[in-house]
């Protein structure tokens, strides 16, 4: 993949360059691109000083992180605990279902990437759903059919 | 903004702001906390400001955006004041209506009015509210009184006194003496003495001390933290300022959960205007102090909530925790000295300074003192942030400020502490809510999630679930608790798929026991809490689910089946037309059928069916 040197170094720019500045750089960078492309890695560790494999190590670990590209619309399903016990992951199942991926998996044209989270601190409504950023509570297996529609057609409620 | 350069001329501000405020002048202040928001709360601002606009009354109407008010079930919420009238479920189409018949002619809406649940009787008052007539919401109430991104309202209901207080003249151990007098435990999970701690990092050797707010909230279900630093910023970085005084730091840090860009947005804010007036920087209101906060965003790891881990994610490594025989406090953060508290228990100590330990101790138990705020969610009815002074029991909480379960159904367990915490059965429903009682129980206070479950809540499956969440967030260092709960979680999936055999039991038991006692930090000495709890007061249904087959709660896919009940369906067809498999079959106006090979148990036939006459079994 082409990467923008220059705006990686004013990323890295902007937090300094040392050890501890990895996770905010990155988490910039992956806002950019929307994932992170292997080759930011050799760069940002380069750049910092520090070895591959702690750039590697950080960007593993991390949930955050996302090392295959996504799509172009982010579905992302709560499953913490007051979403699960109102029904959270018979929501992921429909989702899944209707787009044929599962969790953590972007279809094939790169439209849509399903993910689930552990609480987005919407708690008291939901269960929760979140397209590209706004949240929709008190989802169930029908209104979630509809939203994925409207998505689809470009338009949202 | 001019800097500050004494506490007098942080008091002269105080006062001009508060000789402007007219407290008589009509306002609303519209919740636009995350779940409002959801409710689009922003579209109702939006029709209030261009109303207003348009009916010219700028001046003679407030509108003010909040924070979080708590009652996010009943979003959008709007407070009209003075008289501090309540509106829920509020839409944009309300909003010329509400300007002209409450705002200007001072009538009342009712259509707009919360209903008592037993009497239907229409309630006016925000205070005659039973969600809010037994809350005692002395840390949480301010969000309905300001904006969280204007520092001057919080100057005005009294922000930053306490601040002044302590730069007036009190030396750092005062302070510590009066933190440790007020009996404040740590809000996070672990109900630490704050005092003790405060003192011991004060006491420990070295020039450079760090300060953290905790505010990872990593509970799935909780979200306490995100609601007071979305809301009332300025009330934890005012906690965190006097902190660093009493214990000697000049650096501070806020680790913020990933999966909160607003409470990040909001927090760098006050931290900006608080640096424009002085009360962050060099010589803060002109004493010879100094401080300053910077942010550092998680990555959506839950063991980076734990202390060390935490310390080791701002540091730019993986959170991984470490042994602590040698306590944070000595040697933390960048092998500093250093006090990290949760983002509750700061939010606490401008209170305790303002108002004294004397009063802060009156509210509470023996060992717990003060209020604690509750994610009160699950399958209540009211479900909202509640802050209740500790003591009060569960079945106060559930069924005075809850209002009882939702569709009547009956109450099966409530769970509190998170993963690590346990499920607190019916039965023990007058358990007071203090940090030894709830651990008496076999459950724990944790940092405030409160999950209520029903009837139809599997205890297995929830079991599996806190099990699951854990395995997943293991940072897997330590061996008992990386294939621990792999291991505990494809025994307890077997169980919930009707392959659970009866010496399964024995196993997860012994699994419990390796990893309470061989693990290094407490996500894997806690983590069997859900099981453990689930266990003890839930065998029956283990039993069921192994013995017979059966999952009594309808839960688990693999142990129910979906079939229809020939006296109730009257074929009008709708599940016919909704099951995405094509299962069920049917003429119109005739009984249906479900093809049981076929169906994926997806249960929207039983969602939509308004006749009842899908049964689960
Ligand atoms: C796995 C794990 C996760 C934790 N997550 C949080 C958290 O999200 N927020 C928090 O304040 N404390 C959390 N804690 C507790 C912290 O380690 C620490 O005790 C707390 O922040 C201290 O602050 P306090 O004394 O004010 O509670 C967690 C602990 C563990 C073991
Ligand atoms: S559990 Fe889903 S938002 Fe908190």
């Amino acid at each position: 993949m082409e990467i923008d040197t220059k705006k990686l170094e004013e990323i890295i720019g902007k937090y300094g360059k040392c050890k501890s500045t990895v996770i905010p750089i990155l988490q910039d960078i992956q806002e950019e691109y929307n994932w992170l492309p292997e080759e930011v890695f050799e760069i940002v560790a380069q750049e910092l000083g520090i070895p591959l494999m702690d750039v590697y190590g950080v960007a593993t670990f991390y949930r955050t992180f996302s090392l295959k590209p996504r799509g172009k619309h982010i579905i992302t399903v709560c499953l913490g605990t007051a979403c699960h016990v109102r029904g959270g992951q018979r929501i992921t199942e429909t989702i899944s279902r209707e787009l044929g991926i599962n969790p953590g998996e972007t279809t094939e044209d790169l439209k849509f990437t399903l993910e689930t989270v552990n609480c987005l601190g919407c708690c008291a409504i939901g269960p929760i759903v979140v397209v590209d950023g706004e949240y929709y509570g008190g989802m169930t297996s029908q209104k979630v059919a509809s939203l994925l529609k409207k998505t689809r057609g470009g338009k949202r409620e | 903004m001019a800097k500050l350069n004494s506490t007098k001329e942080l008091d002269n501000l105080r006062n001009d702001l508060i000789a402007q405020w007219d407290e008589n002048k009509p306002s609303v202040a519209i919740c636009a906390g995350t779940g409002c928001a959801a409710f689009g709360a922003r579209l109702v601002v939006d029709a209030f400001k261009h109303e207003i606009n348009q009916r010219g009354l700028e001046s003679k109407i407030g509108v003010l955006v909040t924070g979080c008010q708590g009652y996010c079930e009943r979003g959008v919420i709007v407070v009209i004041k003075p008289e501090g009238i309540f509106y829920q479920k509020v839409k944009p189409d309300d909003v010329a209506e509400i300007i002209e018949t409450t705002l200007q002619k001072k009538d009342i809406i009712d259509r707009l009015l919360y209903k008592d649940s037993e009497t239907g009787k229409s309630i006016i008052y925000e205070k005659d509210i039973p969600f809010y007539k037994y809350q005692r919401r002395i840390i949480f109430g301010n969000n309905s009184k300001i904006s969280p991104v204007n520092i001057h309202d919080y100057l005005r209901i009294g922000g930053y006194s306490a601040l002044s207080k302590v730069l007036n003249g009190m030396k750092p151990d005062e302070v510590i003496e009066i933190v440790k007098k007020s009996g404040l435990r740590g809000r996070g999970g672990g109900g630490f003495p704050t005092g003790r701690k405060w003192e011991s990092c004060r006491k420990a050797d070295g020039d450079v001390k760090y300060v953290i707010v905790n505010a990872d909230e990593g509970d799935p279900g909780a979200y306490m933290d995100r609601s007071l630093l979305e809301g009332n910023p300025h009330s934890v970085l005012e906690g965190l300022i006097i902190g660093a005084y009493a214990i000697g730091s000049h650096e501070g840090y806020i680790y913020v959960r990933q999966e909160y860009p607003l409470a990040v947005k909001h927090f760098i804010r006050a931290l900006e205007q608080a640096r424009e007036y002085g009360l962050l920087g060099e010589d803060i209101l002109g004493s010879e102090f100094g401080f300053d906060v910077k942010v550092a965003r998680g990555g959506g790891a839950f063991v980076c909530g734990e202390s060390t881990a935490l310390m080791a994610s701002i540091e730019g490594m993986p959170g991984e925790p470490r042994a602590k025989h040698v306590h944070t406090v000595d040697v933390g953060l960048r092998e500093k000295p250093t006090t990290l508290n949760n983002v509750e228990t700061w939010a606490n100590i401008p209170l305790i300074i303002n108002k004294g330990w004397e009063w802060y101790t009156k509210i509470g138990t023996e060992n717990s003192k003060g209020t604690k705020i509750f994610s009160l969610v699950g399958k209540v009815n009211n479900t909202g942030l509640v802050e209740i002074p500790m003591g009060i029991s569960l079945r106060e909480i559930v069924y005075n400020i809850g209002g009882g379960i939702k569709e009547g159904k009956k109450l099966k367990a409530v769970q509190t502490g998170g993963p690590s915490g346990g499920c607190v059965p019916e039965r023990l429903i007058d358990t007071p809510v203090d940090f030894d009682k709830l651990t008496e129980v076999g459950s724990m206070m944790g940092s405030g999630g409160m999950i209520v479950m029903d009837e139809d809540n599997c205890m297995v499956d929830i079991a599996r679930y806190f099990v699951g969440f854990l395995k997943d967030e293991s940072c897997g260092k330590c061996t008992p608790c990386r294939e621990g709960l792999w291991q505990m979680h494809a025994i307890l999936t077997d169980i919930c798929e009707g392959k659970g055999k009866e010496e399964d039991i024995e196993v997860l038991e012994d699994l419990a026991w390796t990893m309470e006692n061989g693990c290094l930090c407490q996500l894997g000495t806690t983590a069997a809490n859900p099981l453990l709890t689930t266990l003890k007061y839930f065998k029956e249904e283990y039993d069921a689910h192994i013995k017979e087959k059966k999952c009594p709660a309808g839960v688990c896919k693999a142990l129910i089946q979906f079939s229809i009940d020939k006296e109730k369906c009257t074929g009008c067809g709708l599940c016919l037309l909704k099951c995405s498999v094509k299962a069920i079959s049917g003429e119109k106006n005739e009984v249906h059928d479900i093809d049981t090979e076929k169906c994926i148990k997806c249960g929207i036939c039983y969602d939509i069916c308004r006749f009842d006459a899908v049964i689960k079994k």
